[in-house]
């Protein structure tokens, strides 16, 4: 019995250690998309501010979502905003009180392929995208295809398309982008972070489609820009609503979210894909935050005010360096005010 | 182990004499019986609790779709549809094809190791397969990636579909994911497991068996065939069970490798999905009650698809006892 007593004050003075460091705690959870810049900034405002310690689970966007409407966690993030539909839901739950969106940074999608012989950067049309992914294209000699990319020498063979099969905001804004530009994308499969896909093979996280596609002579598939950046992946350029073809960078995705700036809602509910300006790059998004419009403790609704403001300011300052765009000064602005909506 | 050795203990009890609850209390019998019977206990409440749990979280699906679940094959989360039947074929096959390649390795292995080769050889290899069935799936997930997949696209499948490509499950193109290298690398994942329980029932059958058949005018390969292995074949049907039950919830390698394509294909050259797999893909991001409660439903279909099995497992091994092999390993 002497050794289970041992352990027992061996757990209970692990327990003081913990609860000594009496920092507040708020707890969030949703995309893990934007988790390598959170995880960042939460751990610079800690050091700032002592007092507050933010905890972020990158579980996914649906399970964000789903939690802070359950109010388990204090916060959510998500790649895809909140439809009406799961408002409602959240409304209902918290007594007519609203969760509000606050943009963080913006990512994109590139299309990568592995064609032998072409080393290149491809020029892809919406229409080619749309095609390619409805199965209508199927050739890489295709003129829809060819007819924008002279010179290249596309092979007679069967394009095999891989995407993504785990549910991922990577997915909810390339079906969100085809959807914009292809009535028939939008009837027959629509836009979430899973679909039912007309053709091609699924590949687990952008490592999964990356691999089916470095080991496919033939295939196409999507990957996030920062992905593809981080792991030097060849991806083509894409037409914009302008008529000209993008190569994505931060410059080009930032300038697609000051293009849909203007327009801005309210609420930040927002999709950029196929925005305007002629540098935008077509197949951007913005990653939000979720919070809550009332807290019921206040010491946590200051600690979130308080890193809101720190983000929006000190915080753009470091998104680059880790391959995010940041957002437009529009948005900044917009949102700044956005802040006092919480109560 | 899903073998009857176990069964002979059952009554086996603790001595309980006339003495007092306290007495026996403070000398530790009693503590050491009441602390395993909650351990044992806790095995069927997590079962039960199990159960229960994917009931009631999938009562959505189960009121809308009822028994169409087991046969639609569509899964669209965009218009909330939802069918299993992919899912299961992938399921099924995929471990059909892993049991068809690991059972006779497996085995053979197996009496190799434990009758044929020397003492010696025999303990390091089975050092070195404890290791094998001890790598986390996700290694055999890559192995998979990098080496069976480039594997089946240059040399598995020219080799199969030029001369048997009239055969459905040879036909169509290959690329190099699909049902036949998720069976593949299954069964390079069961095989340490055939192995090792077997080895350890073959060699667990008597002396006297062997040295009877011998002195009866057997050869080696004889005594080995016809009396050790029959003997044994209990145990070894444990093997291929325990293989069984893990070929089918292997979630990480097989979404690696099948494709992850919701369809039903005769070809084994074709891209699928497996149970595991979908709920391991598609749950985070699961929005939609119907559409989490459909996945949680194709838990309750993988459970039930494991019992089923399990229990045909059981009778199968009543009934081939039954036929005078030996009883019990």
């Amino acid at each position: 019995m002497k050794r289970f007593a041992g352990l027992a004050i061996g757990v209970l003075a692990l327990c003081a250690i913990v609860l000594a460091d009496n920092a507040l705690l708020i707890n969030g959870a949703g995309a893990t998309f934007p988790y390598p810049i959170y995880s960042k900034w939460f751990d610079v405002y800690h050091t700032k501010n002592p007092n507050f310690q933010f905890n972020y689970q990158s579980v996914g966007s649906g399970a964000g979502i789903k939690q802070v409407t359950e109010g388990t966690v204090d916060f959510g993030a998500t790649d895809g905003p909140m439809n009406d539909e799961q408002l409602k839901a959240y409304q209902d739950k918290h007594n007519g009180t609203g969760i509000l969106h606050f943009p963080t940074v913006l990512g994109a999608d590139v299309p990568t392929y592995n064609i032998p012989g072409v080393t290149g950067a491809l020029n892809f049309t919406p229409e080619a995208l749309a095609g390619i992914f409805l199965g209508k294209i199927t050739k890489w000699n295709d003129p829809a295809i060819a007819g924008q990319n002279k010179g290249v020498n596309l092979p007679a063979e069967e394009i095999i398309v891989v995407h993504r099969s785990d549910g991922s905001g990577t997915t909810y804004i390339w079906t969100d982008y085809l959807s914009k530009v292809s009535d028939e994308w939008k009837t027959k499969v629509s836009k979430g972070t899973s679909v039912n896909w007309p053709k091609g093979l699924g590949g687990k996280g952008n490592e999964g489609v990356t691999g089916l596609v470095k080991q496919t002579p033939n295939a196409i598939g999507y990957v996030e820009l920062i992905y593809a950046v981080q792991n030097n992946i060849p991806y083509g350029t894409v037409k914009n609503s302008s008529g000209n073809f993008v190569k994505a960078d931060l410059a080009s995705v930032t300038a697609a979210a000051a293009g849909a700036a203007k327009e801005m809602p309210d609420d930040f509910r927002v999709s950029i894909t196929n925005a305007p300006g002629k540098t935008a790059y077509p197949i951007s998004s913005f990653t939000w935050l979720l919070i809550p419009q009332k807290f019921q403790d206040a010491g946590k609704r200051d600690a979130i005010k308080g890193f809101l403001k720190w983000m929006l300011n000190d915080g753009q300052g470091s998104v680059e360096a880790l391959s995010y765009a940041k957002l437009p000064k529009e948005v900044v602005e917009k949102e700044k005010k956005a802040i006092n909506n919480i109560q | 182990m899903a073998t009857d050795t176990t069964a002979s203990l059952k009554g086996a009890g603790p001595v309980t004499g006339s003495r007092s609850f306290f007495a026996r209390l403070s000398d530790g019998d009693e503590i050491a019986r009441l602390v395993t019977l909650v351990f044992a206990a806790t095995v069927v409440l997590i079962t039960a609790a199990l159960v229960w749990e994917l009931w009631t979280n999938s009562a959505l699906p189960r009121q809308k779709f009822g028994l169409h679940f087991f046969v639609t094959s569509v899964w669209d989360p965009i218009m909330d549809e939802y069918g299993a039947l992919p899912f299961i074929y992938g399921t099924m096959v995929t471990s059909a094809v892993a049991l068809f390649i690991a059972v006779p390795m497996g085995i053979g292995a197996a009496i190799f190791l434990a009758e044929l080769a020397p003492a010696r050889v025999s303990d390091t290899l089975q050092f070195f397969i404890d290791l094998l069935a001890a790598v986390p799936s996700v290694i055999y997930g890559l192995l998979g990636v990098f080496i069976v997949v480039p594997l089946m696209r240059t040399v598995i499948y020219p080799a199969l579909n030029k001369p048997f490509g009239y055969l459905p499950i040879f036909k169509g193109p290959s690329y190099g994911v699909g049902f036949l290298t998720a069976g593949i690398v299954l069964a390079i994942m069961v095989i340490p497991y055939i192995i090792s329980v077997s080895r350890e029932v073959l060699l667990s059958v008597p002396r006297d068996q062997r040295e009877a058949a011998l002195a009866l005018g057997s050869t080696r390969w004889e005594s080995t065939w016809k009396v050790v292995v029959p003997f044994a074949k209990t145990g070894i049907m444990g093997s291929i069970f325990l293989a069984l039950a893990r070929a089918l919830g292997e979630t990480m390698a097989v979404t690696m490798v099948i494709g992850n394509t919701p369809k039903i294909a005769a070809s084994l050259f074709a891209p699928g999905y497996s149970i595991a797999a979908v709920i391991a893909n598609e749950f985070t991001e699961a929005t939609g009650d119907l559409y989490l409660q459909s996945l949680i439903a194709l838990g309750l279909v993988l459970f039930l698809l494991t019992f089923i099995l399990n229990g045909v497992a059981r009778i199968l091994i009543v009934v081939t006892t039954q036929k005078g092999s030996g009883v019990g390993a």
